[in-house]
């Protein structure tokens, strides 16, 4: 279904993205502006599974996406929101606003603020309430922290304190983050956004999202341009993967697709596994966190609601909010990249993998998962099915990504913090376990055990840190490349913990999470 | 109606310029119904791909080329090569740049290209052409080609009285280097062209092009044609920037080359990579310069060389290049000055006009220079600028009365006070005081900007205007839109000059057959040129009916007033004709209702040779203050606010007016601050390759660059005379705002430092960038380094 209307999807091969498939079928308000999930020109919207009942207009990048993993799906355009003559509230306000300019990036913009447009918990208030939280005064930790102090790298998060990234309608500015105007400056666009009102009673996208969202369709396409299959069960997409060990899993296929449009790679058989329901659970216990691997890291934002303040300060700045609704944990450990933002937060947080394949299941460490650049100890025919996630939390943990840009770009070195402290003599806090993970500074993910056992056991004081923070300068082997060069990213380790004791050295603050 | 401004710029009773109206494609745009040159292709039957066969060497001879492999590729078609070249082998008018080279000049150049039935199929095509490379010895970046001498084009002086000795004399001396980078346009619309040919050998070129005309000269000599049996017609385009000015024309070629020769459509749009790693950029430079300050630190000296990297061929380097050499004054009397220019030839992409065309270029170097000896001087950056700004009645260094200097003050004052620059200073000291880590700082930086073409032959336009029986109105005009709303305020002034509502006036698509031989949109000059174009065109009709109104309200033609749809007398109205009707009789008097328009602009003169001249219509002023706040650990910055205060005369349309002085503010940060080329400068295989060569490793601003607080105010009361409607060009001036950004970036850095750091800044200013350059502030701190070698005060 394209824009209300059933469209042939016709023999499509895993090769196609849902991008080609449109323009092809002469929907061309999609752009191609990069190809690889970066401006969200290609940007539609889906109707994704919004709990058991109801729907989620979901926007991704129509670039990245085969256009068979959409078989049976709901797929909205920048044309089926409406018409010149009969504009869509989101598409007036960006029209009378000047919204746009050359117009390119536009009917992707529209996309992106029509899914927040029709998000149903988005509040029209000036002030966001604190996110719930499981773990002690988990919602309360933004709010002790000087603003001035933090503010540099701090982006807002949903839970944050009122401010510019969110409008007075509860606009999450952050869902356009993975959207590049070059025309406007953006300010204009923001007003736009700002300035929505709710969705009419009688809107018929809103209306449907009263509805659950169409079940995955179990598809299976031989063409000239690769093979697809969607298998409905785990049991049978391993089976597949043991029969095609050479096949190419895609969840939110945010990764695959940049291989596929940019590096011109080409598989025999793509096989999709974002729906299997064995892989999209999310389970909370006393003595772990499970996620599912197929979750979207959207859903596992929501689904965890600030459970988990590490991750919550980490989804923001992964990626953008286009990349993080198609997008997994499971892709993200999965493609072993060195430079994936998820790894060093989950290495902090001492998660395992629960690694499945056709006869049975184990559970290995992330510290002992990658082996080299872009390897694992994953098996050919295994699949990553869930990430464990041992309580208690850490009471205080932060997340550090130096990059270029703060919305949306590669980190040139990420760094996540786990700390225990339990008070020492009288006005002392002592360092009682520590977990440090890295991204950007070697050929995998890394544990800094060497900084974690200079301050294990010391008090949690300036010149316990300054000591430690010359250990963690020295961690890792890091490259300088486009992004940083090594000194920098050397530096800037060093820095992270100096930074991180900065925020959080009041000796009277156990009770503060992260 | 007010004559005091003269017959240009004066306004009619209710004029439809002004208006703050949405852009004429903004209901397409947003409901993804506007087209764009690769959406034609959906509607074109049989249409055949092209790609290129890019070489994988910095600079090599093509010693053999065997296309036979790719014609065992299903699907592929042709490989188009030099030898299939009926006309000029050459995709420019300098012929240094072969559409089909046999020498290899840059890493990513295209040796030739391959048509296939799928993008697909003429991609494995072009992967499977055999070609045998000689590598020679390559240049990469400034640097090195002024080591080997690499130079090309003419050496450009701009000089007034005596530098060497107003130096000597000088009370306070530095001197220092600045290599700064270019800037990747990014149009999110890459290259794109799709050529056709009809019946009778007609090429018909869809493209997107700011400059159709010459993308016709090009496609004409490439097929060795006449120009009359080639058209271009650009619908709009995603993006320009600049970009498009000179480097679509050789793509349409090979386009409209492959049509020929297959009697098929044939589609080329560069994908991202291949868009960044074959089309130029804006010229990085590395500035040379001494510099002297009176006692009373008023510049007294200026001696500088600029060389810009212009990369494998000329393209519009000498022209960018002269822009710098006009515009390195800034807002600044230099009374005794020269400059020196050159272009370097590297083997890289060949760098071409961006917006600004190296304005920008020429202007950050003396903000650099004032930023970076203020401290020096002890004196505040903000006093120092205003201390030198021009006066009225001083001329720039080549020559031109500096006309409104006034307005360069009065800008000032509002912007400081609109900014409320005073309470945000102390606030920061205050900030800064009790925040060991993160430092705030604010700068206000001022533009002024020369309009007009330099080379004064393309100060001119023209407009065609169609009434038809029924009243309504069609306009087609020379110039290409691109975003910046040219087309809206081509209708504003349509409408306005014939007195009629909005809705009766509709704009065909700009094609080469409806008005011939036009300039680039560029220069921020569309809607200066093409709007006294249309003007014409429209005048010419409304004096033809004003005749026939006149007959009928039995008054003189003079007399006759077009308002809203109706003509009438001055002074009174209680007889009126529908427009529509007036129309209809003027057609029966066999009235012409059409006009062809032109516009020259008046008054220029410029010798290229000497630098001397008065190459400009006026200047554009503004000013900005940007406030930002550094991250001592890492370096990370944002920006917290930026208020503008910018000139763009009466406004034509104060929406797309705002909108092109935001977006070119945003544009200039993500120059100066945010966005790298990286070249693999390294003697390994891939020596020459841009590694920054997709969204995901060049970053453009996102949402996170713009200024939490951002107001942006129009200067009032700014009637330009001589120009359409009073107004004043607005394209490319406010890029240059964003100075205030980096200047911002600077302070906060010092304020790591002690008083009396100067401090160095790279361009961009990355947050690594910054984070050095406060390593080296608290260095000072800590008293372990004194100010930076470079910055050196030769005497006090």
């Amino acid at each position: 279904m394209v824009n209300g209307r059933s469209r042939l999807l016709g023999e499509v091969g895993g090769h196609v993205t849902l991008l080609e498939w449109l323009r092809s079928a002469g929907y061309t308000g999609s752009k191609e502006g990069c190809a690889e999930g970066e401006c969200g020109a290609c940007a539609v919207l889906v109707a994704r599974p919004d709990g058991e009942s109801r729907s989620r207009w979901t926007a991704i990048n129509a670039c990245l996406v085969p256009a068979a993993g959409l078989d049976q799906q709901e797929i909205v355009t920048a044309e089926g929101l409406g018409r010149p003559t009969a504009l869509h509230p989101v598409q007036a306000e960006m029209a009378t606003r000047g919204g746009s300019q050359c117009g390119y990036c536009t009917p992707g913009f529209v996309c992106s603020m029509a899914s927040e447009f029709y998000r149903a918990d988005r509040r029209p208030t000036g002030r966001i309430e604190p996110a719930p939280s499981a773990e002690p005064n988990g919602g309360a930790r933004r709010a002790v922290r000087d603003p001035g102090v933090e503010s540099a790298d701090d982006p807002a998060a949903p839970g944050s304190a009122p401010d510019h990234e969110h409008g007075p309608n509860g606009f999450d500015l952050h869902a356009l983050s993975g959207n590049l105007c070059r025309c406007t400056g953006y300010r204009p666009i923001r007003d736009a956004a700002y300035a929505l009102g709710a969705p009419a009673d009688d809107d018929p996208l809103q209306v449907r999202l009263q509805r659950p969202a169409p079940e995955p369709a179990p598809t299976r396409i031989s063409s000239g341009q690769g093979d697809f299959a969607r298998p409905v069960t785990l049991s049978e997409a391993l089976t597949l993967l043991a029969d095609h060990p050479t096949a190419r899993l895609v969840a939110g296929s945010t990764d695959w697709g940049v291989e596929l449009n940019i590096r011109h790679a080409r598989t025999e058989l793509t096989i999709a596994i974002d729906r299997l329901a064995e892989l999209r659970e999310l389970n909370v216990s006393d003595d772990f966190i499970d996620i599912g691997a197929a979750l979207s890291l959207s859903e596992v934002e929501r689904g965890l609601a600030g459970r988990i303040p590490l991750l919550a300060e980490l989804f923001p700045q992964f990626a953008s909010r286009l990349i993080r609704n198609g997008a997994t944990l499971g892709g993200n450990l999965g493609t072993g990249s060195p430079i994936g933002d998820s790894s060093p937060a989950l290495l902090a947080l001492d998660a395992s993998l629960v690694l499945a394949r056709a006869d049975g299941e184990r559970t290995v460490r992330l510290a002992d998962y990658f082996t080299g650049y872009r390897e694992s100890i994953k098996e050919p025919d295994e699949l990553i099915r869930s990430i464990r996630i041992p309580r208690p939390l850490a009471p205080v943990t932060a997340f550090h990504k130096i990059a270029k840009r703060r919305f949306d770009d590669i980190s040139s070195v990420a760094v996540a913090f786990a700390l225990w402290l339990e008070p020492g003599e009288p006005g002392r806090q002592m360092v009682t376990d520590l977990k440090i993970g890295l991204g950007g500074v070697a050929a995998i993910p890394l544990r800094a055990f060497g900084t974690e056992a200079a301050l294990i056991g010391k008090p949690w004081d300036a010149a316990a840190v300054a000591v430690a923070a010359e250990v963690l300068g020295g961690e890792g082997t890091p490259m300088g490349d486009h992004r940083a060069s090594a000194p920098y990213r050397a530096a800037t380790l060093r820095t992270s913990l100096l930074k991180f004791f900065a925020h959080h050295q009041s000796p009277n603050r156990t009770e503060v999470t992260a | 109606m007010s004559k005091q401004h003269g017959p240009l710029a004066d306004r009619p009773v209710n004029p439809k310029v002004g208006l703050e109206i949405p852009h004429e494609s903004a209901d397409l745009h947003v409901t993804g119904a506007a087209l764009y040159t690769q959406d034609l292709l959906a509607r074109t039957k049989d249409a055949l791909h092209a790609w290129p066969v890019q070489a994988p060497h910095a600079h090599a001879k093509v010693v053999r080329l065997n296309v036979q492999p790719a014609h065992d590729v299903p699907g592929m078609v042709k490989v188009l090569t030099a030898a299939d070249v009926p006309g000029l082998n050459d995709a420019g008018e300098k012929h240094d740049e072969p559409l089909f080279p046999s020498e290899v000049m840059f890493y990513g150049h295209a040796v030739c290209w391959v048509l296939g039935e799928t993008l697909d199929a003429a991609r494995l095509g072009a992967a499977a052409v055999e070609v045998v490379y000689e590598t020679l010895p390559s240049l990469i970046g400034v640097r090195e080609a002024i080591a080997a001498g690499s130079f090309q084009g003419s050496r450009r002086t701009v000089s007034r009285g005596d530098a060497d000795t107003a130096l000597a004399g000088a009370a306070h001396r530095f001197s220092g280097e600045f290599e700064f980078g270019g800037q990747e346009h990014f149009y999110l619309e890459t290259m794109a062209a799709l050529a056709l040919v009809d019946e009778n050998g007609q090429v018909f070129v869809q493209s997107s092009t700011q400059h159709p005309s010459e993308t016709q000269d090009i496609v004409a000599h490439v097929l060795g044609v006449p120009a009359h049996a080639v058209t271009v017609q650009c619908l709009r385009m995603g993006g320009g920037f600049g970009g498009k000015e000179f480097q679509p024309h050789g793509l349409a070629a090979v386009a409209a080359l492959g049509a020929t020769l297959t009697s098929r459509p044939v589609s080329l749009r560069l994908n991202r990579t291949q868009d960044i790693t074959m089309t130029g950029k804006r010229h990085p430079f590395l500035a040379q310069w001494e510099v002297g300050f009176d006692d009373d630190l008023r510049l007294c000296g200026l001696r500088a060389t600029l060389t810009s990297n212009g990369g494998w061929s000329l393209d519009l380097s000498e022209p960018v290049l002269a822009r710098a050499l006009c515009h390195i004054d800034n807002a600044y009397w230099i009374p005794d000055i020269h400059v020196d220019g050159r272009v370097a030839k590297t083997n890289q992409q060949s760098n071409t006009a961006f917006r600004g065309f190296g304005g920008p270029q020429g202007m950050i170097v003396i903000e650099d220079i004032l930023g970076r000896c203020a401290p020096l001087l002890g004196v505040d950056p903000q006093e120092l600028r205003r201390r030198n700004f021009y006066s009225p009645g001083q001329r720039t260094p080549f020559g031109q009365p500096v006309r409104h200097a006034e307005r360069l003050v009065e800008i000032w004052q509002v912007l400081n006070e609109r900014a409320e620059v005073t309470a945000r200073r102390r606030e920061i000291a205050a900030y800064n005081a009790s925040s060991p880590h993160t430092k705030r700082a604010l700068a206000i930086t001022p533009v002024k900007f020369g309009i007009s073409f330099n080379l004064t032959a393309f100060n001119q336009a023209g407009g065609l205007v169609h009434v038809y029986k029924d009243g309504s109105v069609l306009i087609n005009h020379g110039g290409a839109e691109m975003g910046q709303g040219l087309h809206t305020k081509m209708i504003q002034v349509a409408a306005t000059a014939l007195g009629v509502p909005l809705s009766t006036v509709r704009l065909a698509p700009t094609r080469t057959d409806k008005v011939p031989n036009t300039s680039a949109t560029a220069a921020s000059s569309g809607a200066d040129l093409n709007g006294g174009a249309v003007k014409n065109a429209c005048d010419q009709i409304r004096e033809r009916l004003a005749v026939v109104a006149a007959g009928k309200l039995g008054i003189h033609p003079d007399d006759v007033r077009f308002v809203d749809g109706w003509a009438t007398g001055i002074g009174f109205h209680d007889q009126r004709l529908p427009w529509a009707t007036l129309v209809h009789d003027a057609y029966f008097q066999r009235v012409q209702l059409w006009a062809a328009g032109f516009y020259r602009t008046a008054g220029l003169h410029w010798d290229a040779e000497r630098m001397q001249g008065e190459p400009f219509k006026y200047f554009a002023y503004g000013a900005a203050v940007s406030e930002v706040e550094v991250d001592g650990f890492t370096g990370a910055y944002r920006l917290l606010r930026a208020d503008i205060v910018h000139d763009v005369g009466d406004s034509l349309s104060p929406l797309i007016d705002i909108g092109q002085i935001e977006g070119g503010f945003v544009q200039g940060v993500g120059w100066l601050t945010l966005e790298e080329l990286r070249w693999d400068e390294s003697d390994g295989p891939h020596r020459g390759r841009l590694n920054t060569q997709a969204a995901s490793t060049y970053k453009i601003p996102s949402f996170s660059e713009m200024p939490a607080q951002f107001n942006v105010h129009l200067y009032e009361k700014a009637t330009e005379s001589g120009v359409v409607y009073g107004s004043k060009a607005v394209g490319e001036p406010p890029l240059m705002l964003a100075f205030s950004v980096r200047e911002a970036l600077r302070a906060a850095v010092g304020a790591f430092a002690p008083p009396g750091h100067s401090v160095e800044l790279a361009s961009p200013a990355t947050p690594e960038a910054v984070f050095w350059a406060i390593e080296t502030a608290r260095a000072a701190a800590d008293g372990t380094v004194s100010v930076p070698v470079s910055a050196i005060p030769a005497r006090v």
